[in-house]
């Protein structure tokens, strides 16, 4: 049977198939359907320093093959994952990665101090949500801006740091190379593409907010080509997602170079696909003679 | 709750746009859950939260309204066919918490997860259903309640008017309802005047049904709650 074992950032990972933020909790309900262990690792919840309600009005919008949402960061805040879903969380065997995002410089920064001084793995910074009126993708969309909240970020991050891009950012590679400048241990890309929905009777937007993110199989064409431009651009390893269901998606992503993939809205269609996914890239890698996903990896 | 492929043993056409569907399946299910639907294709994305209308000891219903895309393609399921059906999920009725005289109303496609209720609580409560015009499963309920009051919007079936002219509701201690937004703000309304305990099954927009994508918020006096897990049935006095 093949290996999908990938060490990366000094961290093994048991396969490079992580759950995405925002559409696996802090784990607990996928655990009630099956063994969540097989995961090479969970994202959390996107967290915010202090807790947050998120946005008002409808917060989902299902399009043909795609889902816009406007959650808008709702999480308990740090301190009450650091308390109460962390130690749950890696009861769970396996990779642990806190999503921080934020507001400010300051709130980055007090949640990152936070987060250092736990049993966290990684932490995947999140520079990049559209569903925040204020900061969110502010940081994630020019580079100099990106580059700086990296640094600051990462001088006072203990643990490996893998930054999360906007597909709404002025020019990705840019973006990464900044990053990557910037200390970033890796790339994770792409969140979800800024989106607008229209109610016909009411004769307004879906959204209180306008604009919402959009996910699902329909941006995955998108994210492959970013994790392709991303690669080239960059010596750090790069963690594939964008609309990710079914292990041949998974394959694409590794053959254009990414090291780490994440299942995200695929989650919600079927809530134990990552076990067919992990099962599907082993018996691909079986059927064609891959002993390693290195055989693979970049190979486009 | 777990995700399986359920065997169709009835999808059929009850009423104008309303299909009753019959799936194989066995466990056990509180009255006011839900399932979440899906057909194995990919011809549209996130599965339908489809509340259980009633259980049988190898299969269960589901009643459902053509709305979408989603139900548009459910409804061309055929006899032994497959479909994705995870749950059972959410809070339902608390059986214990419904005392003493009972009402249960229920308004247009809303009367569905009423008739499992209803069955479970064995001839103890009087049943209001409201229609706009044609009349469905009127007969089930009768089987199970106390006493049923049909109302439609044009007279054409029972009582004329709106179901909520037609409850005295101060004859009652508990009073579950699940309906059209309007009929139970009303609902509402009236037992807080009433002083009457009130239950009240919402729909939301959801995409995972179990309490993860947070996109089913309901805003309580406790803070946000989500209508797939914390509900879909809450108290009404939590609700803002």
């Amino acid at each position: 049977m093949a290996n999908l074992k990938t060490k990366v950032m000094g961290i093994e990972f048991k396969n490079p198939i992580l759950a995405a933020s925002g559409t696996f909790g802090f784990g607990e309900e996928y655990s009630q359907i099956y063994d969540i262990s097989i995961l090479g690792g969970i994202c959390s919840k996107g967290l915010t320093l202090n807790p947050k309600q998120g946005n008002k009005g409808t917060r989902l919008w299902e399009t043909p093959m795609g889902l816009i949402n406007s959650i808008g960061l709702q999480n308990p805040g740090v301190d009450i994952f650091i308390k109460e879903e962390l130690p749950k969380m890696k009861s769970f065997n396996t990779i642990i990665i806190a999503n921080l995002g934020g507001n400010t410089e300051e709130e980055y920064l007090e949640g990152i101090s936070k987060l250092n001084n736990t049993d966290v793995d990684l932490i995947e910074l999140n520079i990049s949500c559209p569903n925040v009126k204020s900061g969110g993708m502010a940081f994630g969309v020019k580079s100099d801006i990106a580059h700086k909240i990296v640094s600051k970020v990462k001088k006072n991050c203990n643990k490996p740091l893998m930054v999360k891009l906007s597909p709404n950012a002025e020019n990705i590679s840019e973006m990464a190379i900044a990053c990557e400048a910037a200390g970033a241990d890796s790339i994770s890309l792409i969140n979800t593409v800024k989106a607008m929905a229209i109610d016909i009777k009411k004769r307004k937007p879906v959204f209180d907010n306008i604009y919402a993110g959009l996910s699902g199989p329909c941006v995955k064409p998108i994210a492959l080509r970013m994790v392709h431009e991303v690669v080239k651009s960059v010596n750090i390893p790069v963690c594939g997602l964008g609309g990710i269901m079914s292990s041949r998606d998974v394959i694409e992503f590794i053959m254009v170079g990414a090291t780490l993939v994440q299942i995200g809205t695929s989650n919600f269609i079927k809530p134990d696909i990552a076990v067919d996914i992990i099962d599907g890239v082993s018996e691909f890698m079986d059927i064609e003679g891959i002993n390693s996903l290195d055989e693979i990896r970049g190979i486009i | 709750m777990k995700v399986q492929k359920g065997i169709i043993i009835e999808n059929k056409c009850i009423s104008d746009n309303i299909y009753k569907l019959s799936v194989e399946y066995q466990g056990k299910i509180i009255p006011g859950q839900f399932f979440m639907l899906k057909t194995l294709d990919n011809s549209f994305l996130l599965p339908r939260p489809i509340s259980v209308n009633d259980v049988n000891e190898k299969s269960i219903n589901f009643l459902y309204r053509i709305e979408g895309i989603g139900t548009t393609k459910i409804s061309t399921l055929k006899k032994n066919d497959k479909l994705q059906l995870f749950g059972p999920l959410g809070n339902g009725f608390e059986e214990d918490k419904l005392n003493g005289q009972i009402a249960v109303i229920g308004g247009g496609i809303g009367i569905a997860p009423l008739l499992y209720l209803t069955k479970i609580l064995g001839k103890k409560a009087d049943v209001y259903l409201g229609y706009k015009e044609k009349v469905y499963i009127d007969d089930e309920f009768k089987k199970y309640a106390n006493s049923t009051t049909i109302v439609t919007e044009d007279g054409s079936i029972g009582e004329k008017g709106f179901v909520t002219d037609y409850v005295d509701f101060c004859k009652y201690d508990t009073v579950v309802t699940c309906g059209p937004e309007i009929m139970m703000n009303k609902i509402v309304d009236k037992c807080k005047e009433n002083k009457v305990k009130c239950y009240v099954s919402l729909e939301r927009r959801m995409a995972c049904g179990m309490g993860v994508c947070l996109g089913c918020t309901v805003e309580t006096i406790y803070g946000n709650k989500k209508a797939c897990k914390d509900g879909p049935v809450f108290s009404s006095e939590e609700i803002i």
